[in-house]
């Protein structure tokens, strides 16, 4: 830990900008959490915001051993390096990494595929479970509120109920930086310390801090075909399909999600310098740009959120 | 000057919150070509002939169905010269516990009345809880103004009585702009505006990118050292078998290697050694970053405590006056018992007398009141089991509030602010 993140770089009081001011916002919720719940356990998708804020963990007990758990919803439609970043990361830091497999839950039927083949509302309920199996009391998610409509309502610390429901009209007031963790048995809080960062802020702190990534945001050639205006790669999900023309392109992913609905774009940014560039220049949001499951309904997001999805 | 501003919106349902939120996401270019897509759409299927920027918004199903704006909601955009985050709160009354939420943090306030109704009595509740909530800033946008015939009168009437509700309530002049806008056209929003000869000063957004702010948002320059200890940092690793750190965010003044301390409520003294970071240890920090103190000797501080500069230490109190807005369903009264959370400490508290509860119209308070209820604000006394060492909310917002917390459910009930600071309101002293 201590070889990756502490570096020579001497800070003054003239640098506390922007990116030091939800840095030092994510340290404190951070700690709040560990001052005040049980059990935590932090939700590790392998992807740009969960690594952003496993940094952001280990920055905020160093040089603590990191007092949390990993959880990663593996919907079993993951892109490899993805999950390769995943254990490399678990590894380089020791840390305990939970994992609840959608697969497992279809394989004995406890969950059904759905008719589209999309995964991401599948991992609800083995998420839910994995949280009351393991009496998990604050969980810990990389949701920014610039992501979607309805996730600019979340508050920092969000009650769930026992079912792991989100109730938008009766969330707590968050005033100050005062956070309130109060729950009962069975309820969990939900910790977003990513709430005030914007995509662009996120690609600025990888910049700076060296923040390493999982491979696939990076561009790359890789073998893609065309699927509603989205470059899908093909895998055990299937694809492609009859007319779905399989070619070898220059891309990157700017999420990481279900390889199922989650597309890459074409891009030549292979690096965090010229991934910087492109992002300020886009006139697509990271989720538009790429996410088939946000284009279900106006209010799709919310909907999964009052079910107990992130 | 700091590059991130936190800003909040308030004001009377239909003087278009909303619209304006957008308006300003608009013309940042902080709104991509799919979220317009997707308003357009929106806009469309509702049998609008311009997209409707207020969906950019509203996001939530039942907002969407009402038309109107339920929750605080937070945005992002930014500037050449500045990042804003923007708490983006509802206008109903039922709602106000929102505003002061949005508020509690905002180091400016838009303020929006509708040019056609002028200061009405939800802007004079508004401006009088962000008097309390200390609120260095205020922006009043006249929205609609292409609505109203003879602009400029109706433009410099309205400036006037809000000066002077502004200045009843304890505003300097430097801190407050009126400005004339029309969210739904964009006059005076990103630029200047024809339309407005009459008007010479800012758009909203130049003012929102020059207007100087405290960086640490606290309030207060003036006070020594505040830094409520989160969370005691023991690795017992080989590599750091004896480290033992304070973490914590720094919430007042500054703090330096060789500084003497006090810790409270023990009263023990101490020096700091250093200041630890992940990225190596500090020469200063101030308020605002999150660090780790290493002390010289090894004393007992845990969780709550609060380390404070020995100059200024605040004498910790275990029984206190405090202004509190009722947040709560059911209403407050005498003999409540209820948890207190003060910085990172929390402890049971006991209500006792309701002293006043503030009448937002006549901008005056009524005494010995039976009760507080939802979106109330009057003075009460508190005694907790546990003292905490308080600074009065006017010296600084962060050591001088604190949440009122229900041991039953676990919700918040009151925000609370440690001092006289409904007094100072009500005689006009209070930013």
């Amino acid at each position: 830990m201590t070889e990756t993140i502490r570096s020579e770089r001497s800070l003054g009081i003239t640098d506390f900008d922007t990116l030091a001011a939800l840095e030092s916002e994510a340290i404190h919720i951070f700690r709040e959490v560990a001052g005040e719940f049980e059990r935590p356990v932090i939700l590790f998708s392998g992807g740009k915001d969960s690594t952003v804020l496993l940094h952001l963990a280990l920055k905020a007990f160093w040089p603590a051993p990191l007092p949390f758990a990993l959880l990663h919803v593996d919907t079993g439609h993951n892109l490899p390096e993805v999950l390769e970043f995943r254990d490399k990361v678990v590894e380089k830091y020791g840390l305990r990494l939970h994992v609840a497999s959608v697969e497992d839950y279809l394989a004995d039927g406890r969950l059904t595929e759905r008719p589209d083949g999309i995964r991401n509302p599948l991992q609800t309920v083995p998420l839910l479970d994995a949280i009351s199996e393991n009496r998990f009391d604050a969980v810990f998610g990389g949701g920014r509120r610039d992501e979607e409509r309805s996730r600019a309502k979340e508050r920092i610390f969000s009650l769930r109920n026992a079912f792991g429901q989100w109730d938008p009209k009766r969330q707590r007031p968050e005033l100050w930086n005062l956070y309130n963790g109060r729950h009962a048995p069975g309820e969990h809080v939900r910790v977003f310390p990513l709430s005030n960062w914007t995509e662009l802020d996120i690609w600025r702190y990888i910049a700076r801090e060296n923040v390493e990534l999982a491979t696939i945001y990076y561009a790359h050639e890789r073998p893609v075909y065309q699927r509603d205006g989205m470059w899908m790669t093909p895998g055990v999900w299937g694809g492609p399909r009859e007319g779905e023309v399989l070619e070898t392109r220059s891309v990157r992913y700017r999420t990481v999600g279900d390889g199922s609905t989650t597309g890459a774009i074409i891009s030549d940014a292979a690096d965090n310098e010229a991934i910087l560039a492109e992002v300020a220049a886009s006139r697509l949001t990271e989720r538009g740009a790429t996410r088939g499951d946000d284009r279900v309904s106006e209010a799709a997001m919310e909907d999964r959120k009052r079910e107990g999805y992130f | 000057m700091s590059d991130l501003l936190r800003l909040a919106t308030a004001g009377s349902v239909d003087d278009g919150k909303s619209t304006l939120v957008g308006r300003l996401l608009y013309d940042t270019k902080s709104v991509l070509a799919d979220q317009i897509d997707a308003v357009t759409r929106a806009s469309v299927d509702k049998g609008l002939a311009t997209p409707d920027l207020s969906l950019l918004v509203d996001g939530l199903r039942a907002e969407r169905e009402q038309g109107i704006t339920i929750d605080v909601a937070y945005r992002y955009f930014a500037t050449p010269k500045r990042s804003f985050v923007l708490a983006d709160t509802p206008g109903h009354v039922q709602y106000t516990r929102n505003t002061v939420s949005g508020a509690s943090t905002a180091q400016l306030v838009i303020l929006l009345v509708d040019a056609r109704k002028g200061v009405i009595e939800q802007t004079r509740r508004h401006a009088a809880v962000l008097a309390l909530l200390g609120v260095p800033k205020l922006v009043l946008a006249v929205n609609k103004i292409d609505l109203v015939d003879d602009a400029a009168s109706v433009f410099a009437e309205i400036s006037a009585e809000f000066n002077k509700l502004t200045s009843t309530l304890g505003w300097a002049a430097d801190d407050v702009l009126e400005i004339p806008v029309s969210a739904l056209h964009g006059d005076n929003i990103a630029s200047r505006s024809e339309n407005t000869p009459y008007y010479d000063g800012p758009s909203l957004i130049e003012h929102l990118e020059s207007v100087p702010v405290d960086a640490d948002n606290t309030g207060a320059h003036s006070l020594g050292l505040r830094f409520p200890v989160q969370y005691v940092i023991r690795p017992r690793t080989a590599e750091y078998p004896d480290y033992r750190g304070y973490a914590g965010q720094i919430a007042a003044g500054s703090v330096a290697p060789g500084d003497e301390i006090v810790v409270l409520p023990s009263g023990v003294r101490t020096t700091v050694e250093r200041i630890d970071t992940p990225d190596g240890e500090l020469a200063v920090a101030q308020a605002g970053r999150s660090v780790t103190l290493i002390l010289t000797d090894e004393v007992d501080i845990s969780r709550g405590d609060i380390i404070a500069a020995v100059a200024d230490a605040p004498e910790p109190i275990d029984s206190f006056d405090a202004t509190v807005c009722w947040l709560g369903d059911k209403p407050l009264r005498p003999g409540a018992r209820l948890l207190l959370k003060h910085g990172t400490r929390t402890t049971q508290a006991i209500v006792g007398a309701l002293i006043e509860r503030f009448d937002e119209q006549r901008l005056a308070a009524d005494p010995n009141p039976e009760a507080l209820g939802l979106n109330d604000i009057g003075r009460i006394s508190v005694r907790v089991a546990e003292p905490i060492a308080a600074d009065d909310y006017r010296a600084n917002r962060h050591t001088g509030s604190f949440l009122l917390i229900d041991p039953a459910g676990g919700n918040t009930l009151g925000a609370g602010l440690v001092g006289d600071v409904l007094t100072a309101v009500e005689v006009g002293t209070g930013v």
